[in-house]
């Protein structure tokens, strides 16, 4: 997952950032990699519903807070999603196969996305 | 290896496993009707009525459902409510209760059961009080095993302090609030076990059903995220509950909103904060796990700095401001009242005068939960013993149901579950440590322990004959090589993950014989308690009274109902009745008639305005009744049956909340006597005695008496023999008992003289100098 907000580093904590970046392109699976993408793509359009109702308007506040929530409730589904199937976790995961872990989070948003069409107005 | 009593060992553990799971469903389901025949005291006893207070206005809003529709219940502004102003129900109400009764209803008539909507809603907190058992014994099933699942499950479906919240009749959103409560949290306990989001998704459905359903959601709103936090906090974060917690908090948050009553609230009000920070900083140590998972640790450790001061700074900064701000509610008052429980009664009388919200008295602990509450800590102790996940949640839960059960009676209700459980757990943990047949071996180390093997314990009071012979649970454990029969092999496994040197154990039949016909007596005092207590105490619809004639037999008193029919009958139906609002839905059930205020208490002033009506002279009431259309006044009136939960036993209350409103007016002190008693005999202060409902509960009360001395018998007080004369407002209805009392408001007198010289006009006083009396009276 790239990195969220970086916090102000001092020089020592650049290194570490990139030490951060280069061990997670060698040590994650393709697969993750595409998880990650669509995480961060789910970020980006979440910051940019928030500074749109902060800066401009949070007027329809029902609408705001589906579309947030969408993209917040997206972005846990997918991120369980992959912790998941991440092989690292597998004993942690005794009962949920990847499969079963895919279905579960299409079950998720199916759900989600019913309340936020509801919530829309 | 030794043996206490033989086993039998023909049998092949496809057999065993066959039958224990024929008995659990076997017995689930016997619990389950006794569940439900315990609650139909109150029908048999009386009749299929709606109790008490609330569940009139739910059944009043499910007949509405039954009989126009979702959509014009959904949009329903009910004028005849909080007269003159009225009340938009449809956007002030928890609806999943009606909605839950509409759609059984619509459901039965599909089938073609012409089932009247009076006796669905009668018979469901019965029926969910069966799926509560059902949902019990799932949550246990997760923290010990089947057997403690059937405990406390039949613990669930009789104890007291559910059934006084879920008998046939007592229509109101506690009937499926606990089956919610105990659902959502087993959904929740599975989710954090497996970690699956398909558990977060059913859990966070469950929990809009619940937030549809009862204000006390709050209560789960704070129990997970509590949970989860001290998960985090002991260092067990794991992936599992990132995912269960993310999975049900997103969906659950979006769900709650979906109702209209909550709106916003659950982004908004800090009530429901707690979960949201739980949710962000869940986010950030899953982040830093992951971080961490790809950088060696001096480097984790900097960035991990870094990043949680930097993130602190902001949260704590960001909450701040958006307090300050006011986008973010402070907590309401009926928060505050459960940390100071004086608050109430200083700020906001009204929260206080409800009975339902005092702090509970030390014996309803008992009398609600019999031998549970002493078994209760020594269950939460055996939580602490294994001490996995699911079972610090049931510590948590316990830790915080008992102090919101020792501040708020109604409280009790949350407790009651978790009592369950854990009583539940310590019992069938005491039963198979003596039921279990294995003795310990002296001298050697390797057979090692039975301690507690979870082996068999039925659920007592339902088959607890079939103990010693019938095992109800098989463990997939692989066997050790020393036993003799299947079943001895599940014993032996059933505990052998749990390896220590010192053997332990009971020895002889004789010990686990006393040992467990004492556990047996205990719950069958149980049973009988229960069965006592629900029949006594939490079976009165309150609607309709009952005694004792002297002949033994039973006498109704109905005096509630044969009022509200004769307004019913007598009244215009658009006129105006002003109670105390503890009668507002009784008189909209059954009455159909508009009423000032009601049970449902969103506006003080308007409530206090009755109250100032009921406590000032007439001459001060008159105006305000006439402003406010008033037609009908009714009392409820106990002194002549000793019924104590009459209108002068509440006025103080009445007193109070008005002087809120107008401290000039209406001051508390000069009702009581020079020597601060409350008193209604000749004592009784000038105020007390000139205030409407002084004048209103004893107006020819002494005439009953002939020349005696009036006595009122809840108070135990001899009235003056000149009783109030009333100038402004008529006798128009008096029930058979006296309990009820309705007074009819006079218009203006037609020649704009005020009534109490027009009474005394026509009852031929003199009035300075006029002509000579007039001969007629003024027809009543």
């Amino acid at each position: 997952m790239p990195l969220k907000s970086s916090p102000a580093q001092p020089p020592a904590a650049t290194n570490a950032v990139q030490t951060l970046w280069k061990a997670y392109n060698d040590q994650t699976p393709d697969r993750l990699k595409f998880i990650d993408a669509f995480l961060f793509f789910l970020m980006l359009s979440g910051v940019a519903q928030f500074l749109y109702c902060v800066l401009i308007t949070d007027f329809p506040f029902n609408a705001f807070l589906a579309g947030f929530s969408s993209n917040v409730g997206q972005f846990v589904l997918a991120a369980s999603l992959r912790s998941q199937v991440n092989p690292e976790n597998k004993n942690e995961f005794k009962e949920v196969s990847p499969e079963r872990a895919f279905a579960d989070f299409a079950l998720g948003s199916i759900v989600l996305h019913f309340f936020v069409y509801n919530f829309l107005g | 290896m030794p043996e206490a009593y033989p086993l039998p060992s023909n049998l092949s553990s496809a057999t065993v496993t066959n039958t224990a799971s024929l008995l659990r469903i076997v017995t689930l389901a016997l619990i389950s009707g006794a569940a439900i025949a315990s609650r139909l005291f109150a029908v048999i006893n009386f009749e299929s009525i709606i109790h008490e207070f609330d569940p009139w206005f739910n059944y009043r809003a499910t007949r509405v459902l039954a009989t126009k529709g979702f959509y014009e219940f959904w949009n329903w502004f009910d004028p005849t409510a909080w007269y003159p102003l009225g009340r938009v129900v449809g956007g002030t109400v928890y609806p999943g209760l009606m909605a839950t009764s509409g759609v059984i209803y619509n459901l039965l008539h599909a089938l073609n059961l012409p089932v009247d909507i009076r006796n669905v809603c009668v018979l469901l907190a019965p029926g969910f009080s069966a799926l509560t058992a059902w949902a019990t014994y799932m949550f246990t099933k997760e923290m010990k095993d089947p057997s403690a699942g059937l405990l406390a499950a039949a613990f669930i479906g009789i104890v007291p302090g559910y059934i006084s919240r879920s008998v046939a009749g007592s229509y109101d959103n506690e009937a499926i609030a606990i089956f919610l409560l105990m659902f959502t949290f087993y959904c929740w306990i599975k989710a954090l076990k497996q970690g699956s989001a398909l558990f977060g998704t059913v859990a966070a459905v469950f929990y809009f059903y619940m937030v549809a359903a009862w204000g006390g959601y709050v209560f789960i709103t704070n129990m997970i995220p509590l949970h989860a936090l001290v998960l985090i906090l002991m260092g067990r974060f794991s992936n599992r509950l990132y995912a269960a917690y993310s999975s049900w908090y997103a969906i659950g948050t979006l769900a709650s909103m979906q109702v209209p009553f909550v709106g916003f609230q659950p982004v908004k009000t800090s009530e429901h904060m707690a979960a949201l920070a739980v949710f962000g900083l869940l986010q950030i140590v899953a982040f830093a796990q992951l971080v961490r998972s790809h950088v060696s640790s001096q480097q984790f450790q900097k960035l991990l700095f870094i990043g949680v001061v930097a993130i602190g700074i902001l949260g704590a900064a960001a909450f701040g401001i958006m307090t300050l701000k006011g986008w973010i509610a402070p907590w309401t008052g009926r928060f505050y009242s459960l940390w100071d429980t004086g608050y109430a009664k200083k700020y906001i009388p009204i929260i206080a005068s409800v009975s339902e919200h005092q702090p509970t008295a030390w014996p309803s602990f008992f009398m609600d939960l019999q031998f549970l509450i002493f078994l209760f800590p020594a269950g939460v102790v055996v939580c602490f013993r294994q001490l996995r996940d699911e079972h610090l949640f049931v510590i948590i839960y316990a830790v915080m149901a008992s102090y919101f059960a020792g501040v708020m009676v109604r409280l009790m209700l949350t407790l009651t579950p978790v009592v369950c459980v854990a009583s539940a757990v310590a019992l069938s943990t005491l039963l198979d440590t003596y039921i279990d047949p294995t003795e310990p071996e002296i001298n050697d180390d390797t057979v090692s322990e039975s301690g507690a093997s979870t082996a068999s314990a039925p659920a007592p009071g339902a088959n607890g004959t079939s103990h010693p012979t019938t095992p109800k649970k098989t463990k997939k454990a692989v066997p050790p090589p020393q036993s003799t029969s299947a079943l001895g092999q599940i014993i032996a496994a059933s505990r052998s993950s749990n390896n220590k040197p010192r053997p332990k154990g009971i020895f002889g039949a004789d010990t686990r014989l006393m040992v467990v016909f004492n556990a047996m007596c205990l719950l069958a005092f149980f049973v009988f308690h229960c069965t006592w207590v629900t029949s006594s105490a939490y079976s009165s619809p309150s609607v309709v009274l009952a005694s004792t004639n002297p002949d033994g037999s039973q006498h109704i008193i109905d005096d509630f109902r044969e009022a509200y029919y004769w307004l019913r009958q007598n009244t215009q139906e658009d006129s105006v009745v002003l109670s105390w609002w503890d009668y507002g839905y009784q008189i909209a059930g059954m009455a159909d008639r508009p009423t000032l205020v009601d049970n449902n208490t969103w506006n003080n002033t308007h409530i206090a305005t009755v109250g100032k009506v009921m406590a000032s002279s007439e001459e001060v009431a008159y105006p305000i009744l006439r402003k406010h259309d008033v037609q009908y006044i009714l009392v409820i009136f106990g002194g002549l049956l000793g019924y104590s939960g009459d209108d002068i036993n509440k006025f103080l209350w009445m007193v109070r909340i008005a002087q809120g409103i107008w401290p000039d007016e209406v001051q508390e002190p000069s009702f009581f006597t020079p020597r601060g008693e409350y008193k209604v005999d000749d004592q009784a202060s000038p105020t007390m005695r000139n205030s409407m409902m002084y004048k209103m509960s004893y107006y020819r009360f002494a005439e009953l008496f002939g020349g005696n001395a009036a006595t009122d018998r809840v108070r135990q007080q001899q009235l003056p023999k000149v009783g109030p004369t009333l100038d402004y407002v008529d006798e128009a209805f008096t029930s058979e008992n006296w309990i009820v009392r309705i007074y009819e408001v006079k218009k203006e007198d037609p020649l704009g003289r005020d009534h109490k010289s027009a009474n005394a006009f026509s009852q031929g006083k003199k009035r300075k100098r006029t002509k000579p009396a007039q001969r007629r009276r003024a027809i009543l």
